[in-house]
């Protein structure tokens, strides 16, 4: 693998649940995020897969800092952000961007185009005043927009567009590490490929690492180079993509790419779907042992009485299952 | 003689920046017990379409131009209220997309899954919370006993779409319309809605109209599949048909665009451009601006679906001059 930029290790973010107004009592901890381990190399395509509280947004808020971390370190380019200063966390965050899901809540509507990529600019001090905007005119032609629109409003645009605007924000710093939150999630089908496309294009180009955040498998696998996979705040299964996502060894992973409806009309006729039972558990009060065992069609005793690491399966694929050898030869 | 029958409906939205033409000649029918799949874009008129059979479009702004909706002998868009009423909700029931909204925050999941049976059929409260019982124990949610008297908010979103099924059943419809079903739901419950969708139909033997934007989801749960486009119905088949052999430029071109469908690493199919905008008249062909194929007289003449044969039709003109 390529040198790493990004290492978490045993990251934990915990959110306190507190009752009462005046006299406020510690009633409870949402562990959103509990104990994990990731590496992420220079011009990496990470995908984080998971159903929605499992923690992969709140993972992404924690690597960027905006949430503090409860345990645990977040090391990027050999500087721990999870302890270090204001001033340093503001240079980190210049290596460090985001792209949310949402393109019509993410860009302020009262900015045009060119005062929002122009921000991070003047922020950061990066581009001399005189220089700006022919910064802005690059960045947008980078994504594929016309520098001519630089003067227009965020509604003037269309959702696909909407998010070229903040991919063109995010890299308006040159940053060297892309977190993009379910950048698809909110696009229609036709759109969505354009932005896929846009994004693996970067990165090829420009060496950038992207940990590529979304529910929808099929997405993960097309663009990821490895994918994460996570249930209840933990990974539990990691390796390349194709490979986890043909011959998954979780029990969860294999749900999850069982209840993947395909666009093949035989092949969803004629094989067998994995239908979980029931709904994810709580974080509150997570079930002892593995989380998921209340759902799991393999689960035994054992499964019960302690929290399987996330351990070595073959070179490069690690799973956090007591069975993972025993259900690999079902 | 088919369930429902759905000839050139037109509906129109009246609004100050012009006339959209959210669905523009629609025509389509549907057996008794079939599952038909309406898959399209947001925008392209497919929610709208069953909206107007419902008669739930709000009007005005929106007004119904023209078409009939012919459901087992009586033309929905042009009955009485009373014999509206005495179909909607019992012979044709409707599931949402947000089960988070679609439910009463302010009345007990009990309150609200009876009421369809207490203004329809003549029961007393306590048979039809029987009734309801059974009828949340059928779509698979244990301890109704206790649950039936809980409010929405203490509900999942997955539990709350079984609610939402529940209560769109108990009246025992012909038709179920099930609009974006799974769109809000993780794709672990997803799977559980679809299975449960396709064992009440089983049971029930209803016919059920299925609206979604994910060709995955069609391929599993439906007969036929029928694919929308600004308004207006491109391309119409029976699922096998439609995901092997497709005709028209617009579904080869969705089908391409699917990363599942990709090898990794491929630069996935874009159609290129946005879909168009409705509000002004289209003259031609309303996929013809990002059409690969497109001809000189597709941006000037209107296509008609034709038919390639029986279960099989499309709108393209030079599909149907044999030129693609």
């Amino acid at each position: 693998m390529a040198e790493t930029i990004l290492q978490l290790t045993g990251v934990k973010t915990h959110f306190p649940i507190t009752s009462g107004f005046l006299l406020r009592r510690h009633v409870g901890t949402v562990k959103a995020v509990d104990g994990v381990t990731l590496a992420v190399g220079q011009g990496e395509v990470l995908g984080l897969v998971g159903e929605s509280g499992c923690g992969k947004s709140t993972l992404a808020r924690t690597i960027m800092q905006l949430v503090p971390t409860t345990a645990g370190t977040v090391v990027l380019h050999g500087r721990n952000l999870a302890n270090c200063s204001a001033a340093d966390l503001l240079g980190a965050r210049r290596d460090m961007q985001m792209v949310f899901q949402d393109p019509y809540a993410s860009l302020n509507p009262r900015m045009t185009v060119f005062a929002t990529l122009a921000e991070p600019l003047l922020v950061h001090g990066v581009c001399p005043p005189g220089e700006v905007n022919a910064r802005v005119a690059e960045l947008m032609r980078t994504v594929g927009l016309a520098p001519r629109f630089m003067q227009k409003y965020p509604h003037e645009f269309s959702g696909g567009q909407r998010q070229r605007i903040a991919i063109a924000r995010a890299l308006a710093l040159q940053p060297k590490v892309i977190i993009a939150d379910e950048p698809v999630s909110a696009l229609d089908v036709s759109i969505q490929a354009q932005i896929l496309n846009l994004l693996a294009q970067l990165c090829r180009r420009m060496n950038l690492s992207l940990i590529f955040i979304a529910h929808d498998l099929s997405v993960v696998k097309h663009i990821s180079d490895r994918v994460a996979v996570m249930y209840l705040g933990k990974i539990v299964e990691l390796g390349p993509a194709r490979a986890v996502i043909e011959h998954p060894r979780h029990p969860y992973t294999r749900a999850l790419v069982s209840a993947i409806p395909t666009p093949n009309p035989d092949v969803e006729r004629s094989r067998q779907r994995i239908v979980l039972p029931g709904d994810p558990p709580s974080p509150i009060n997570p079930p002892a042992g593995c989380a998921f065992h209340p759902r799991c069609p393999h689960a035994r005793e054992i499964c019960k009485a302690a929290i399987p690491p996330l351990a070595l399966f073959e070179p490069g694929r690690d799973v956090a299952c007591v069975r993972a050898e025993e259900i690999a030869e079902l | 003689m088919p369930l429902l029958s759905v000839t050139d409906l037109r509906t129109y939205f009246h609004t100050r920046s012009g006339v959209y033409r959210a669905v523009d000649g629609v025509s389509f029918s549907l057996d008794r017990g079939e599952t038909l799949g309406i898959v399209g874009e947001s925008g392209s008129g497919k929610s709208v379409t069953c909206y107007s059979i419902m008669g739930l479009i709000p009007q005005p702004p929106g007004r119904i131009e023209s078409g009939t909706a012919v459901f087992d002998g009586t033309d929905l868009l042009h009955c009485t209220p009373a014999q509206s009423r005495a179909i909607r909700g019992k012979r044709v029931a409707m599931i949402f997309q947000d089960p988070m909204t679609s439910l009463n925050p302010y009345a007990r999941i009990g309150d609200q899954l009876i009421e369809p049976l207490l203004i329809h059929e003549k029961i007393s409260r306590a048979d039809a919370l029987k009734r309801g019982l059974a009828a949340l124990d059928a779509v698979g949610i244990n301890d109704a006993q206790k649950r039936i008297h809980l409010y929405p908010h203490e509900f999942s979103g997955g539990m709350r779409q079984r609610v939402m099924i529940a209560m769109a059943l108990i009246t025992k419809p012909e038709l179920l319309i099930a609009d974006e079903p799974t769109t809000a739901l993780d794709v672990t419950v997803q799977a559980q809605i679809l299975e449960l969708i396709k064992k009440m139909q089983r049971e029930l033997g209803m016919a059920v109209i299925f609206i979604t934007h994910d060709l995955g989801v069609v391929s599993g749960l439906c007969d036929r599949v029928q694919v929308m486009y600004a308004g207006r119905i491109v391309e119409t088949a029976d699922t096998r048909t439609l995901f092997y052999s497709p005709k028209h430029p617009y579904t080869r071109a969705l089908q391409r665009s699917i990363p599942s469908l990709q090898p990794k690493g491929a630069e996935l199919y874009t159609i290129s451009g946005m879909p168009p905008d409705v509000s002004k008249p289209i003259p031609g062909c309303a996929f013809a601006p990002r059409c690969e194929h497109a001809a000189e007289r597709c941006t000037t003449t209107v296509p008609a679906l034709a038919a390639v044969n029986a279960t099989h039709a499309q709108a393209c003109l030079r599909v149907q001059a044999g030129e693609i």
